[in-house]
């Protein structure tokens, strides 16, 4: 049998950061007390009408053009009928055959469209009810309702599901560093469904996808598409079909269930929105669009390579990572004698390895560690003040308790030791805690070496730097 | 001080006149008409109250009642587009239309039965009941805005809004003997105005008399930022003032005039004199042709149920108005909204969904809005030989109560003049010129003539609409009643 | 033209149950509305634009600045469940 070959695509509904929502004049919210932002508008009231915010097409145009879309010349909006209670208006207003952007093109996947559309409210089941019989009741919270989104469709040009990871993080990156939307997908500000596929590899033919929904982490996408790829694989290696559905992902257990299919059979009837009318980006909109474009992650990483001298992992989580990076580009900026390579370092290594220890996810920001700080630590060490296991441990105090870098040192007593004498004293000790490996050494294996520094560096607790210890065994054994 | 059935005959540019020389004060005059509104036995209102208007100096129609057709959302007043599944729906807002009224001062006076959700040419799909013509009781005063022709024809009230999709303003004000304009699409902001077809529906005046109609016009056109399809006019309209026609060209479409589409012959014959006194009056008559027109209806019936079915979708006993409790929640949408609609309504969401729907969009919604591109392009065409394209409002004088309700079809076709009209977007006023009496026998009824004229052309529209009138010396119902005839 | 199938599955459609005699009166009539309407199919309009929007505009935009909504109470009690004491609108689940 050939082997498979997955085909992934990914739709991304990002919520703007604007002030109010796509077509009211209600202010957007996160965790606010129910249905305390909503108007006859966005509750769909009789009479009222659609009235496009300015900054939600601002916002868009600025997407396409990071993206590398082309900006559509006449862009309008259609219905989008279904009934269902987070929709006030028995449709959603979004875009159909003129979304505002397409063509385009993030790394090395290519960008279908991106077209804007209003956010459904929010469904919570509450339990039975002393007025609704039967299962229970739910209750909408309308304060999303209306939240403008931007649907973004790639073209179906992943190939594994690291690479949907990888490419998610960048587009996530790339969003960012626009500022057109907070990009949390824990709150559900960047949500990311999958559409997967196999094929035999080499094919052309597209297999039947199916379409993954709730992966609401970098890591939950990863999983999701991992395990489909491996649902899928595993039913045509059996003879059997895969069923064109949508599943949804279970963090807890990894798993795929089918979503429970909607009472009848979807058919949306779009029609274009006879209350508004289509936008028409002027050469001046365009401009100012492309204007307010920051330095973009792509060509973020193309400076830490080739101005910053990072190596390529590191520049690329840097430049991929906008809280990881925007904490490097300060602790940059708080910098005067590090280099550059060695705050990345610690950065990337570290302190994001720290911020796993403690559960604090991606975000930096979130340790009580300061960019300042780390640089000041990157400096110490690279200055020898301090040794870099020492390093290690004020960095993890850092991050845990907070504090300035030089405050760690002078408390935890891990200065560098500077008098040769007790230097000297330290590396008889250990030499004589480890005979074997002197032995050893004295008889031409360098390798043993190591566990007469470790001793030495173990009764420093660190104090003294490791090549100077191993000149020094070295010195006397050789 | 005259009396309150003094005030109740004059119009409104006549009551204006009236407060502004010191006859009468705007409290006496609301007074006068919220008399008139309380002896209502036409199944006029739907609900009977007065806001505002009463105050002096507050605007310059203070003193000025208007009925509300009851579409127009009126901030904590009852609004229930004569549907059911409004029943007790207060709104939180006020449409921008009835804003500029009461900004200028006027009050409002009531909120008029209609046709469920503008639904109809016979005020008979209310679910609040029927409307009675005021010429005749046993006859159906037209439709949508039934209950606000029959306010303004009855002497219930001096003038009133209205809204017209397909001829909802225009063909009950000529079956009710008064005066209907339906503005440019966009001239009246449509915010607040519960839709039916969006890009159909304009609201507008039902009036005693043109100048009636440009004055409320003036009050309410202009652009709305909560409406992005609104532009309002170029310039300010003017009380027209027009005695003749000297030059004046209006074109007769043989599509909508001709011999084989079933126009009454009373309607016909008031049709052709009113032709006469238009070159009487040094006006020139030529035929025109709208090779599309006829296609109206057509196109209508597919695009107006389409965006009705959508509009409408928001009835679901969620947020506001009927919910008729059911343990799941596709049982509690469908009860509620076929306990919520009549049948009309329910008619049309079908025929719109169905046109919508996956496999039917292009035979019938896209090529219904192809149509409407050629039915534009035929006015613009006629409208440069020509500047006023001119038919009968209405097939017929008021038909008797129940005559049509078991065939919509027929019913449709009473609007066979009106619609070509509101699918090119263009502005239209329907004037009282004359009586014919019903093929069934019996008194004369009143027959309206329909003018159009190109998109924003309501001024013009509006001073020849005023010769002709001046002319014609229609006597409304109330006049002839007020001399006791 | 229509058929009773055809009208079944659109009353679904738009959330409507009809009984019986609605859905063999409805279908009835459908069927002369649409063979009426029908007749504009054999137009050829091929290459004709539709028309969306009979007044040509383009670009109405609202700045992004709050505005005031009616007050929130109004808003909830307008609501067929509101009973006040539930900042919700509560509806049976869609679950159930
Ligand atoms: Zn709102």
């Amino acid at each position: 049998m050939t082997a498979l070959e997955p085909v992934i695509g990914l739709e991304i509904h990002v919520q703007l950061a604007t002030e109010t929502k796509m077509f009211c004049g209600c202010r957007l919210s996160f965790g606010d007390e129910p249905n305390s932002h909503i108007c006859p508008v966005c509750l769909g009231h009789p009479g009222v009408l659609p009235n496009v915010n300015e900054q939600a097409i601002v916002y868009a145009l600025m997407i396409g053009e990071a993206l590398g879309c082309e900006i559509a010349e006449r862009s309008t909006f259609h219905r989008k009928n279904y009934f269902y209670p987070d929709l006030p208006k028995g449709y959603q207003i979004s875009q159909y055959d003129h979304p505002i952007a397409v063509d385009g093109r993030l790394g090395d996947v290519r960008v279908h469209r991106a077209h804007l559309e209003e956010d459904a409210a929010k469904l919570s089941h509450k339990g039975a009810s002393g007025r609704i019989h039967g299962s229970g009741a739910s209750v909408v919270d309308f304060n999303r309702g209306g939240t403008p989104l931007v649907e973004i469709v790639s073209e179906p040009d992943i190939r594994s599901a690291a690479q949907a990871r990888e490419w998610a993080q960048l587009l996530r990156a790339t969003l960012a560093s626009l500022g057109v939307s907070d990009c949390n997908m824990e709150e559900g500000s960047l949500r990311v469904d999958g559409n997967v596929s196999l094929r035999p590899a080499g094919s052309d033919e597209l297999g039947t996808k199916t379409e993954l929904k709730n992966m609401n982490s970098f890591r939950f996408l990863e999983r999701g598409i991992e395990a489909e790829i491996e649902r899928q694989r595993e039913l045509i290696e059996s003879g059997q079909e895969v069923e064109q559905e949508t599943l949804h992902f279970h963090p807890d257990d990894g798993s795929l269930t089918p979503m429970r299919s909607k009472e009848y059979a979807h058919d949306y009837r779009y029609f274009p929105e006879p209350d508004l009318v289509p936008v028409v980006p002027t050469a001046e909109m365009r401009e100012a669009a492309r204007a307010a474009l920051p330095e973009l992650p792509a060509a973020r990483k193309e400076r830490y390579l080739t101005e910053l001298d990072l190596p390529e992992a590191t520049a690329a989580s840097l430049a991929f990572q906008p809280e990881l990076g925007g904490f490097f580009e300060d602790a940059l900026a708080a910098n005067s004698d590090a280099t550059p390579r060695a705050i990345a370092n610690w950065v990337t290594g570290d302190l994001v390895a720290a911020l796993r220890e403690q559960d604090l996810g991606e975000d930096p920001y979130r340790s009580k560690a300061e960019p300042r700080e780390i640089a000041a630590l990157a400096a110490m060490v690279e200055g020898k003040q301090v040794s870099h296991s020492a390093g290690k441990q004020i960095l993890a105090k850092l991050a845990a308790e907070g504090g300035t870098a030089a405050g760690v040192v002078e408390s935890e007593g891990l200065a560098q030791i500077s008098d040769d004498s007790e230097i000297d004293a330290m590396i008889d000790a250990a030499i004589e805690s480890e005979p074997e490996a002197a032995d050893q050494v004295r008889s031409g294996n360098e390798k043993a070496i190591g566990r007469i520094v470790g001793a030495a560096m173990k009764n420093s607790q660190g104090r003294i730097d490791g090549g100077l210890a191993r000149e020094k065994i070295l010195e006397r054994l050789g | 001080m005259p009396a309150s059935e003094e005030i109740c005959r004059l119009s409104a540019t006549e009551l204006i006149a009236g407060i502004e020389a010191g006859s009468f004060s705007p409290a006496e005059s609301i007074e006068a008409w919220a008399g008139a509104m309380e002896s209502d036995d036409l199944n006029a209102f739907l609900w009977k109250g007065v806001e505002g208007g009463a105050e002096q100096g507050s605007g310059h129609l203070s003193g000025l009642p208007v009925a509300i057709k009851d579409i127009f959302c009126t901030s904590g007043i009852p609004t229930t587009a004569g549907s059911r599944i409004l029943e007790g729906y207060k709104p939180p807002y006020s449409a921008t239309a009835v804003e500029r009224l009461t900004e200028a001062g006027a009050g409002l006076l009531g909120k008029t039965n209609m046709d469920e959700f503008a639904m109809g040419s016979s005020n008979e799909n209310s679910a609040y009941g029927g409307v009675s013509n005021p010429w005749d009781r046993t006859r159906v005063p037209g439709g949508s805005s039934g209950g606000s022709a029959a306010a303004v024809a009855g002497g219930l009230a001096p003038c009133a809004l209205g809204t017209d999709t397909g001829g909802s303003i225009r063909q009950p004000a000529a079956l009710c003997g008064i005066v209907g304009l339906k503005p440019t699409y966009g001239a009246i902001s449509r915010f607040g105005m519960i839709a039916f077809a969006s890009s159909l529906d304009q609201c507008g005046p039902l009036t005693r008399t043109v100048a009636d109609a440009a004055l409320l016009l003036e009050v309410m056109q202009g652009q709305d930022q909560r409406d992005s399809t609104s532009v309002g006019l170029e310039a300010p309209i003017e009380l027209p003032s027009s005695t003749d026609l000297d030059g004046v060209r209006f074109g007769v479409p043989a599509e909508l005039v001709g011999g084989d589409v079933g126009i009454e012959v009373g309607v016909r014959e008031v049709f052709e004199q009113t032709l006469s006194r238009i070159e009487e009056l040094g006006g020139e008559v030529a035929e025109v042709t709208l090779p599309h027109a006829a296609h109206g209806i057509s196109a209508y019936y597919v695009l107006a149920p389409a965006e009705a079915s959508s509009n409408l979708a928001r009835y679901d006993g969620v947020r506001y108005g009927l919910r008729v409790e059911a343990d799941d929640l596709v049982s509690m949408y469908e009860r509620t909204r076929s306990e919520g609609f009549g049948p009309e309504v329910k008619r049309r969401i079908m025929l719109g969904t169905y046109a919508l729907s996956s496999g039917y969009y292009d035979a019938y919604y896209a090529q219904a809005q192809k149509v409407r591109t050629r039915i534009a392009e035929d006015f613009t065409a006629a409208f440069q030989g020509v500047d006023f394209v001119v038919t009968p409002t209405s097939p017929t004088v008021a038909f008797p109560l129940g005559a049509r309700t078991q065939d919509p079809l027929s019913m449709y076709l009473s609007d066979f003049c009106t619609v070509p009209m509101s699918l090119a977007g263009i502005p239209a006023i329907s004037i009282p010129a004359g009586l014919a009496a019903p093929p069934e026998g019996g008194p004369e009824l009143p027959v309206g003539f329909q003018i159009a004229a190109p998109a924003f052309g309501e001024q013009d529209l509006l001073e020849a609409a005023h010769a002709l009138e001046m002319s014609i010396g229609f006597q409304r119902l109330d006049q002839r009643e007020g001399e006791g005839a | 033209m229509i058929d009773r199938e055809q009208v079944r599955h659109v009353a679904r459609l738009a959330r409507l149950s009809l009984s019986e005699d609605e859905e063999a009166r409805i279908t009835e009539q459908l069927s002369g509305i649409l063979e009426h309407v029908e007749k504009i199919s054999a137009l050829d309009l091929n290459g004709v634009e539709p028309t969306t929007h009979v007044i040509e505009l383009t670009n109405r935009f609202r700045p992004d600045v709050p505005v005031e909504a009616p007050p929130r109470e109004v808003l909830l009690e307008a609501a067929p469940e509101g009973d006040g004491d539930s900042a919700g609108f509560e509806v049976p689940s869609p679950q159930a």
